[in-house]
């Protein structure tokens, strides 16, 4: 079922896709959402408006993304299965169809330990993979998971994450295709900065025809210096940052490795794009959203199709 | 079997306030097997108390009795005599024997002394891990043996999730990611393939979801 999703068009018409992503604030003020619309406005066709990520409290992904609407962008809903039974997550589902949002991306969330409640209960009712079959459940046959019929049904586009890095490897590209299989139509990785690793895992997706299924949108985060590029590969479970890159960083002077960073990002996309089956790439410039124009430019992704 | 902890002294001390004629009940079932609160346990605690009380210059009485089990009747029956000369009743069983002794002793104050932790096995001499979390609807055919609600922290279906590292889980490196054990489980026989099969949403009614649960056998009743 053909949705009114601007990523989808663009897949259809067999475009490069590039999307970007928003943390929502940590408080009630709708004008930082407005803030960080207005700096990837034009730049990218889709953006991710995350959902209580690291699970720490910010404003609800939903009401970010109507902002984000209203601004002439198109906002790609996350959601995640660690807060919400099947109950709120299908009502959410309507809700976010109901107010003009196409596109889902459908998560397992984090654990709440990483969080600032770790004293929570998580729910994980169901699954990521189950999440992707409700909301096309809801949206191609026209019922909830529990039997009854929608009145009105969900058009929204349906994507996953996928981490081309995490263990075990072998099974990567396997969980990928039960991804597909339940019906999701676009994946977005893991930052990338092992291209090799990354390569080796699209050459599995390739021989499975999944990328023929669903666009894979290739991730990146520039870094910012080499205290971050240390935490990620240290802090982040699954997160695979080469050693030659965290030396690439500490060889530069400290005031050159933001830039550096910028560099580093726009050379990984420069060489993501060659990789057959990359259907776009997806920026996540962790509360750096002033960079993703700059990065979309120098990476020759500019302009963005009109569709 | 059932896993516990002993609570911490001072806990225990604040829970009986003023109370000074306790009675020690232990458990000689599971909270025995995991040594925290069979007949050893029930005289390391008295003991304990005594000694404090003591100190502190305080008239006292500590009894110690442990019972067969304390999530049948006919076990906890056997304290009836002697159950009303005490002020408390400081159970060291699992959360249902506490609740037990107290349901059968409607007016005495029936305290826990072990916070109740898990389902699992004895891994080792002095270590235990959880292996079932009592869903009711056992998968553990299609999971190869080892269980996602009980061992995946966010209870997966079709795991794993991005943050399995080394085959331990994000949340700590002490903790096996369980679907990189099923995953192995399933490659070492050759039925790697049944990874690709999604596991359906699962039916919690039959789990703590659905309220508290009762089964009668109508067979064994007399």
């Amino acid at each position: 079922m053909k949705t009114n999703s601007r990523i989808e068009k663009i897949w259809e018409s067999g475009g490069f896709i590039v999307t970007s992503e928003c943390g929502p604030p940590r408080g009630a003020d709708g004008d930082v959402i407005r803030r960080k619309g207005e700096l990837l406005k034009g730049v990218v066709d889709g953006v991710n408006v995350t959902d209580n990520q690291t699970s720490v409290v910010r404003m609800s992904s939903l009401s970010a993304c109507v902002i984000l609407k209203g601004m002439g962008l198109e906002p790609i809903l996350q959601m995640v299965c660690r807060d919400r039974n099947r109950i709120a997550l299908q009502s959410d589902i309507l809700g976010a169809a109901a107010l003009g949002i196409n596109n889902i991306l459908c998560l397992s969330g984090d654990h709440q330990k990483f969080g600032d409640h770790p004293q929570g209960k998580n729910v994980f009712d169901i699954d990521s993979v189950q999440l992707i079959q409700t909301v096309c459940r809801m949206r191609d046959e026209g019922r909830f998971l529990g039997g009854e019929e929608v009145k009105g049904k969900p058009l929204l586009f349906v994507g996953a994450a996928e981490n081309p890095f995490a263990d075990p490897f072998e099974i990567r590209a396997m969980r990928l295709g039960k991804k597909v299989k339940a019906g999701c139509q676009f994946i977005q990785t893991q930052c990338i900065y092992n291209v090799e690793k990354f390569s080796r895992w699209m050459g599995m997706v390739c021989d499975r025809g999944l990328h023929e299924k669903c666009a894979i949108l290739a991730g990146v985060t520039p870094m910012k210096s080499v205290g971050m590029a240390r935490y990620m590969k240290n802090n982040v479970p699954g997160m695979d940052v080469p050693d030659d890159m965290i030396e690439r960083m500490k060889g530069t002077p400290k005031e050159k490795q933001a830039e550096e960073g910028i560099k580093i990002c726009v050379e990984t996309i420069e060489r993501l794009k060659e990789i057959t089956g990359v259907r776009g790439i997806h920026i996540m410039a962790i509360e750096w959203e002033e960079k993703v124009a700059e990065i979309v430019k120098a990476a020759g992704l500019l302009p963005r199709p009109e569709v | 079997m059932i896993v516990g902890n002993r609570k911490e002294f001072r806990e225990i001390l604040e829970m009986l306030g003023s109370r000074r004629r306790v009675l020690v009940l232990g458990c000689n079932e599971c909270v025995t097997v995991c040594g925290v609160g069979g007949e050893r346990e029930v005289g390391v605690l008295a003991s304990e108390l005594r000694l404090y009380w003591k100190k502190e210059g305080q008239d006292f009485e500590v009894r110690e009795h442990t019972v067969e089990r304390q999530c049948d009747y006919e076990y906890i029956d056997q304290i009836r005599g002697f159950v009303g000369d005490y002020d408390a009743v400081l159970s060291m069983a699992c959360g249902a024997g506490v609740q037990y002794v107290a349901e059968t002793y409607k007016t005495k104050p029936v305290l826990p002394a072990v916070n109740t932790t898990f389902l699992g096995v004895t891994l080792e001499q002095g270590v235990w891990s959880e292996r079932c979390q009592g869903c009711g609807s056992c998968i553990l055919d299609m999971t190869a043996g080892i269980c996602p609600i009980a061992r995946c922290a966010k209870s997966l279906m079709n795991g794993p999730c991005g943050g399995s590292s080394g085959g331990k889980c994000e949340v700590g490196n002490d903790v096996d990611c369980a679907w990189q054990l099923i995953v192995d489980r399933l490659s070492e026989s050759g039925q790697l393939d049944r990874y690709e099969e999604i596991l359906p949403v699962k039916d919690w009614r039959s789990g703590r979801d659905g309220g508290p649960r009762k089964r009668v056998r109508e067979d064994l009743k007399l």
